[in-house]
């Protein structure tokens, strides 16, 4: 019997995984994907809220307002990509610049420092880009960008790194409380569990009620979301949001970690957990509110677009607690803003866990990690260096991103590596570029393919 | 520093071109910078017929026509550098160009040379660009990456085929996949004409009973792992999908051919000018950007439906790169810019200088639409320069005309390129 | 009885009309060139067509090869079920020939690039 089951290896699940890594435990992820971070935590605005949107004495306040705090150093420590490159949210019409006063009391009920209301001149001035309808717009200084995917294979490489078992393309069948803990039933065997953790995502409803009476329903929301080139990236430097309008609730458009550009999501309650389709509405909705914040946004640039499913649950907050069913926790409706969140929910997790668990501090607990050294991030001296011990990172591999063989052997080499293609892309950004894998794929396709001993036909794009 | 005298860039088949007819010019010192493992470019995929009718007088295919060039620049000495690939290029203050390389052997490296000669090629548009909606699963191909698996690595990538797009490699690719024994259900083309070569409708298309469906496009990929089918609808004549038409088509393969972009980036950070109509460099007559001593050519100039026309093109700017190393100065003279009037979508090149044109300047174009029956005219003010009639003009087939020297001496105004009623 | 079709000698595609008589083609035109007579006679009577493919070598890497002349339409996929059965062994050089008279068609099977055995 091991000590925690966590059941989702996304960004909350990873989480809670790398906080327990830090005490005596055994903990094993598990996730029906080949894959961690392949769910919500993949397709998202991948922006590390400030904190002033969420209601005072929620749990999203809270967690948003310590996350947020956590993640500058979490990002150093465990090497992936942040930048604190500020908000502001735009008021396009004067009987509504109450709303940004409304926002700028609850930042400073949260806490949250470096808030203010500056008129629309002084926001385009800032952001030149911005359209004349902006009439005025709140900043915020401490908003910040962040690779998600990154972020979610740090924690779960931590975590690995000091113990964590990951059992991936698994799919948990169900949850059966016994006298001593849990047995979480796979399609590969059972794993008996004092404490299971439930970070399913849009199924965290399903997986709770495995054990539970006491109803959680998750309702996923989809978002559409258009990326464009790096050649779009400078079109603002901080990201904007709207306030809701007569077109519905707004669309941020933001430069991503990466230096491309970012804009979306729509929102749209649907039935179907698997449904991340895009939709040639989706997409014209994105492009219409987009124009309403920034002008000229060169959609032309447009590389690709992707849909998210957020997992809302059905209390207008997160859902995080021991459930009726001692030793059985929830994180469920882990919406926006659970990606600012998960290293806070992770800690929270941790802590819960702990009230049934004996916690013996992991003194060899190693707290930092290093990702996969990027070749073009390196001076001359540096990448000479590297290319003469390994020739292979002398060769690019993916022309657009820049990223050479040995990035991607590393990618596909280390510990809870990649082993799809997706998984390759989301280490290295090898086929994120300009022309979408259509150089590097087959390249990529074969690397995979003799370090998993198969077909390269067989070479999975992601999935289970 | 290691200084050349020309760096061309790409060894494709413009760039073996170029190396060949610099090295003929008298340039000695010149390097051809590969980033792949071998010369020959997109041709090395090429597997089918076709190439080489105007350069050696008989049908070649992709790998032949290359291996012929690739023969030559071994034959003729010129080296080339393979796994190296040129991360930017920038002119130096005299009036050289730094241009930096990356390379297993040689590291992060800057050599120096008088010319460099563009000759990177072109890209596919990828199906992200293209904005269809739908799910994002393993099965969607741009048609040259698939053409790349099977023919360079020998994978099945799939059964049951549906291509989008009918450029030529989406044409050629149909029948590819046939012959490998797939089912091809259909050629999806979104304009009201094809976008490749007739010949290749014929013996790619109709010889194996594949339909074209014009005016038809993807409006869905279903699938989220895999791809399990696609949405095939009409458009109407603003090309908007007419959702009564829509129409399922189960199949485990999409192949995206939808058009080409010459690939610039490093054009583009050198500061050089990009005409927006071709998304290649602005050259002059020399085929010279605005950059000087640095020469464009191929695909990444502008993208070529014939790899003759490539091989043509690359070995002047070759030549004319050569000129520059070796110390020949331009002719200071007026230049004159070409302007673009009816169906006429770009010329390559903008402007023509007639003091520096060769014995025969190419004016190469593409028209916007199907036109029947018209005239191509060519004329500086009143002087008309060039009048050549058509019978068809289609935008799949790059038009090519030459003017002789002694025609362009003493013109006096801008060039205007136009269709008219024959 | 006239046939239109689509000349392929070249890039050119030039739009023929045939005229048959008794299953003879009596007169061409709309060719540019004497090629596109020579093609109708040929494509209304007994169509031809080259074939290229690849054949995957006991190395496992595909070396392209090609019909040296074009083979009856009506054998194109004889030609290929014929070439995917060979077997070839690198190094590979072009022109080298490695299959005579394929499905007695009087073409060759050559390969169409040289590959070493790497």
């Amino acid at each position: 019997m091991i000590d925690v089951a966590i059941i989702g290896a996304g960004a909350v699940g990873c989480a809670a995984a790398m906080e327990l890594s830090k005490y005596k435990l055994s903990v094993c992820v598990i996730d029906r994907e080949s894959d961690v971070g392949e769910g919500t935590t993949k397709a998202n605005s991948a922006i590390v809220h400030a904190g002033f949107d969420a209601v005072p004495g929620t749990l999203k306040a809270r967690f948003n307002v310590r996350g947020s705090e956590m993640m500058e150093e979490l990002s150093k420590r465990l090497d992936f990509a942040y930048k604190r490159n500020g908000a502001m949210v735009l008021c396009f019409d004067k009987n509504d610049e109450g709303k940004l006063t409304e926002l700028k009391e609850r930042a400073d009920k949260n806490g949250v420092k470096g808030v203010s209301i500056i008129s629309g001149d002084r926001a385009r001035e800032l952001e030149p880009s911005l359209t004349d309808e902006v009439t005025a717009a709140l900043l915020a200084e401490s908003s910040a960008i962040v690779c998600p995917f990154e972020m979610t294979i740090a924690f779960a490489e931590n975590a690995y790194a000091n113990g964590v078992e990951f059992k991936l393309s698994t799919l948990v069948t169900g949850v059966e409380k016994t006298d001593a803990g849990f047995v979480v039933k796979t399609d590969d065997g059972d794993i008996e569990a004092k404490v299971v953790i439930n970070a399913a995502g849009v199924y965290a409803d399903t997986v709770h009620s495995f054990v539970s009476d006491k109803p959680l329903a998750i309702t996923p929301r989809k978002g559409e979301y258009i990326l464009m080139d790096r050649s779009a990236g400078g079109t603002v430097s901080r990201t904007i949001f709207q306030l809701p309008t007569k077109m519905g609730k707004g669309i941020l458009v933001t430069p991503t970690v990466h230096g491309n550009l970012l804009a979306g999501p729509t929102a749209e309650n649907i039935d179907d957990k698997e449904n991340t389709a895009t939709t040639t509405d989706g997409l014209a909705s994105v492009k219409a509110k987009g124009a309403l914040s920034v002008k000229n946004i060169p959609w032309g640039s447009m590389i690709t677009s992707f849909t998210g499913l957020r997992a809302v649950g059905d209390r207008g907050d997160f859902i995080i607690e021991e459930s009726d069913v001692p030793g059985f926790i929830d994180a469920a409706g882990i919406e926006s803003p659970g990606l600012t969140s998960a290293p806070a929910i992770g800690e929270y997790l941790c802590e819960l866990a702990g009230r049934r668990l004996d916690m013996q501090i992991n003194t060899d607990y190693i707290a930092a990690r290093s990702g996969v050294i990027h070749l073009s991030a390196l001076d001359d001296e540096h990448k000479n260096a590297l290319i003469k011990k390994d020739p292979a990172y002398g060769r690019i591999v993916c022309r657009c991103e820049s990223i050479t063989e040995g990035e991607i052997r590393d990618a596909i080499n280390r510990p809870l590596g990649a082993t799809t293609l997706d998984g390759v892309k989301r280490r290295t950004r090898a086929g994120m570029g300009r022309c979408q894998g259509g150089f590097c794929s087959p390249t990529v396709i074969k690397l995979l393919s003799e370090k998993l001993g198969i077909a390269m036909r067989d070479v999975k794009k992601n999935g289970k | 520093m290691e200084n050349f005298d020309i760096i061309i860039i790409g060894g494709g088949p413009a760039g073996m071109a170029a190396a060949v007819s610099a090295k003929k010019a008298g340039a000695e010192n010149i390097v051809i910078l590969e980033r792949d493992k071998v010369l020959g470019g997109i041709l090395n995929q090429c597997i089918h017929g076709g190439f080489g009718l105007h350069t050696f007088g008989e049908e070649l295919t992709g790998p032949e026509y290359a291996e012929r060039y690739a023969d030559m620049v071994r034959d003729m000495d010129i080296p080339y550098e393979l796994e190296t690939m040129v991360l930017d290029v920038a002119p130096k203050p005299d009036g050289c160009k730094a241009v930096t390389v990356i390379s297993p052997t040689r590291g992060v490296c800057e050599l120096s040379a008088k010319a460099v000669v563009l000759a990177m090629g072109c890209r596919e548009r990828p199906r992200g660009a293209l904005g269809i909606a739908g799910f994002r699963p393993k099965g969607v191909y741009t048609a040259g990456t698939a053409q790349k698996l099977v023919n360079l690595e020998g994978v099945h990538i799939g059964r049951e085929v549906v291509i989008l797009g009918s450029g030529d490699i989406g044409l050629i690719m149909a029948r590819r996949m046939t012959l490998e024994g797939a089912h091809v259900a259909a050629v999806a083309e979104l304009m009201p004409y094809s976008s490749g070569l007739k010949r290749n409708i014929v013996q790619c298309l109709d010889d194996y009973g594949i339909p074209l469906l014009l005016s038809h496009t993807v409006i869905d990929i279903k699938g989220k792992d895999k791809l399990e089918g696609v949405v095939i609808a009409q458009v109407d004549e603003n090309r908007v999908p007419i959702k009564e038409t829509a129409k399922l088509y189960p199949c485990d393969t999409l192949l995206l051919s939808c058009g080409l972009i010459p690939e610039n980036e490093l054009t583009s950070a050198a500061g050089i000018r990009i005409d927006r109509r071709t998304n290649g460099a602005m050259v002059n007559e020399s085929l010279e950007t605005s950059i000087e001593g640095v020469f464009s050519c191929g695909n990444v100039l502008h993208v070529h439906d014939l790899v003759d026309f490539v091989s043509e093109e690359s070995a002047r700017a070759g030549e004319n790169a050569a000129k520059y190393a070796l110390g020949a100065k331009r002719e200071k003279c007026e230049s004159f810019d070409i302007e673009t009037g009816n169906g006429v979508r770009y010329t390559v090149p903008v402007s023509i200088s007639p003091g520096n044109a060769d014995e025969l300047t190419h004016i190469r174009f593409r028209v916007g639409d199907v036109y029947k029956n018209v005239s191509v005219v060519v004329k500086s003010g009143e002087t008309e320069l060039v009048r050549r009639k058509s019978r068809i003009l289609v935008p799949s087939e790059m038009v090519d005309l030459l003017i002789k020297k002694d025609k362009l001496q003493g013109i006096s105004e801008n060039i205007k390129v136009y269709l008219e009623e024959a | 009885m006239t046939k239109e079709l689509t000349c392929i000698c070249c890039p050119m595609g030039c739009a023929l009309t045939a005229e048959l008589e008794d299953g003879k083609v009596t007169n061409v035109t709309g060719n540019t060139c004497p090629r596109g007579k020579g093609y109708a006679e040929t494509e209304l009577t007994a169509p031809v067509r080259s074939v290229t493919t690849t054949v995957i070598t006991q190395q496992g890497i595909p070396v392209p090869v090609k019909t040296k002349t074009p083979v009856p339409k009506d054998k194109i996929f004889d030609v290929v079920r014929a070439i995917k059965a060979l077997p070839v062994s690198l190094p590979v050089k072009m022109g080298d020939v490695l299959l005579v008279d394929v499905c007695g068609s009087g073409s060759d099977i050559v390969a169409a690039r040289t590959v070493e055995n790497s």
